[in-house]
């Protein structure tokens, strides 16, 4: 098994097991989603019209609630020290961490927005949608995190850092995630051009974030 | 073997070597080692913290590292039998005292062959016999061409090693 394969499996395995943080991000979602229709009252217009905008905000919030941890953890126990001192190149290394990280917390936001669409009155077609949109943002979510994640490793507390850290980047993947929803669900913008560029911006960030991160991680050596 | 009171940069220089810290000036050489790849990828820094996952056992601790540090493959089952550790290799790491957790980070060094090891306090939390047990080791590693620098402040059973002696300038 190479390298990479075995970070992989290995961060997946401590995700799904006791203590891991896989289900927190879902619960989260769970929560946020379930709530609002109570906040905003039973105008089923208007919640199907913002639903694809809640379940965006919900996703986006829940995918940088256990991003703290994707280094911090392995800086907490010395294995980040080990990880850098691997024959595989260190950007490879949070490659997988992050790819690791998103099958354990982007992979469940998306499965689980269809479901949560019903309590928004989303039309179970266009959740098939905003599910899709999901899919295609949910990577760069992770991937712009990451390297939030790698600055912050060294200091204590640093979740409220990497928010602010962070959320200003994610901005336009909200932007688009919401735009390509809407043309998808109520049109009459198409639905093309929004979604190509939340494409566009996973693939960036998926070639830009872990060398960004792994940047980071060698500027951290203390 | 590395020497000198508390705050002398024992470890700093241990870490130092294994790449972990940026140096401001100078530079390191291994004379002998192979050519195509750098010195902490021929390193095994043993340092104050285990680098063990609590929910992961015994085994899948060892078997990640050796994936990951070496090649695939590794003799995971023989390093768990060097340290004593075989009855506990299903164990959730969780469980391990910490004599047990350092045996497990010694697994690591040879399970995954390295030439040079860098060894920072090794002997602490270890009981008698496994002291002896590591010493056994550390001597095989020399046997077979090795290179150990350990930082240590007592004896770790190797004799005639060569001192090196930290302190303010």
């Amino acid at each position: 098994m190479s390298a990479f394969i075995s970070l992989l499996v290995r961060d997946m395995r401590i995700a799904v097991r006791v203590g891991g943080g896989a289900l927190m991000g879902a619960l989260f979602f769970l929560i946020v989603v379930t709530m609002m229709p109570f906040a905003i009252g039973p105008d089923l217009g208007l919640l199907a019209r913002i639903g694809p905008a809640i379940l965006w905000l919900g996703a986006l919030l829940a995918s940088l609630l256990a991003l703290d941890r994707l280094f911090a953890n392995d800086h907490d126990d010395g294995s980040l020290d080990l990880l850098m001192m691997g024959r595989m190149p260190l950007e490879l290394t949070v490659a997988a961490k992050a790819i690791a990280h998103w099958l354990t917390t982007g992979l469940p936001l998306v499965l689980i927005a269809p479901v949560l669409g019903l309590m928004l009155n989303v039309e179970m077609h266009a959740m098939v949608w905003v599910a899709l949109t999901l899919l295609a943002g949910t990577p760069a979510l992770t991937f712009i995190g990451l390297i939030g994640a790698a600055l912050a490793v060294t200091l204590r507390r640093g979740g409220l850092l990497l928010a602010v850290l962070v959320l200003p980047l994610t901005v336009p993947v909200l932007i688009f995630g919401v735009a390509a929803a809407n043309a998808a669900i109520v049109g009459p913008a198409p639905f093309g051009p929004p979604f190509t560029i939340l494409c566009a911006l996973s693939l960036a960030s998926l070639v830009l974030g872990p060398v960004a991160a792994a940047a980071a991680l060698r500027a951290g050596q203390e | 073997m590395i020497v000198g009171r508390n705050g002398a940069g024992k470890s700093s220089l241990l870490r130092m070597i294994a790449g972990l810290i940026c140096i401001s000036a100078g530079r390191l050489e291994l004379t002998g080692g192979e050519v195509d790849i750098t010195l902490p990828e021929q390193t095994h820094y043993l340092g104050h913290l285990d680098a063990l996952k609590p929910s992961l056992s015994v085994r899948e601790n060892l078997r990640f590292w050796a994936d990951y540090l070496g090649d695939s493959g590794s003799a995971i089952e023989s390093a768990l039998a060097v340290v004593d550790m075989v009855p506990l290799a299903d164990l959730p790491a969780a469980y391990l005292s910490a004599g047990q957790r350092r045996r497990l980070s010694i697994a690591r060094l040879v399970a995954v062959p390295r030439p040079l090891w860098l060894l920072d306090e090794p002997t602490s939390a270890l009981d008698v016999s496994s002291q002896d047990r590591l010493a056994g080791l550390m001597r095989h590693h020399l046997a077979g061409g090795g290179i150990i620098l350990a930082a240590t402040h007592g004896p770790i059973g190797l004799e005639n090693a060569r001192e090196l002696r930290m302190g303010p300038l």
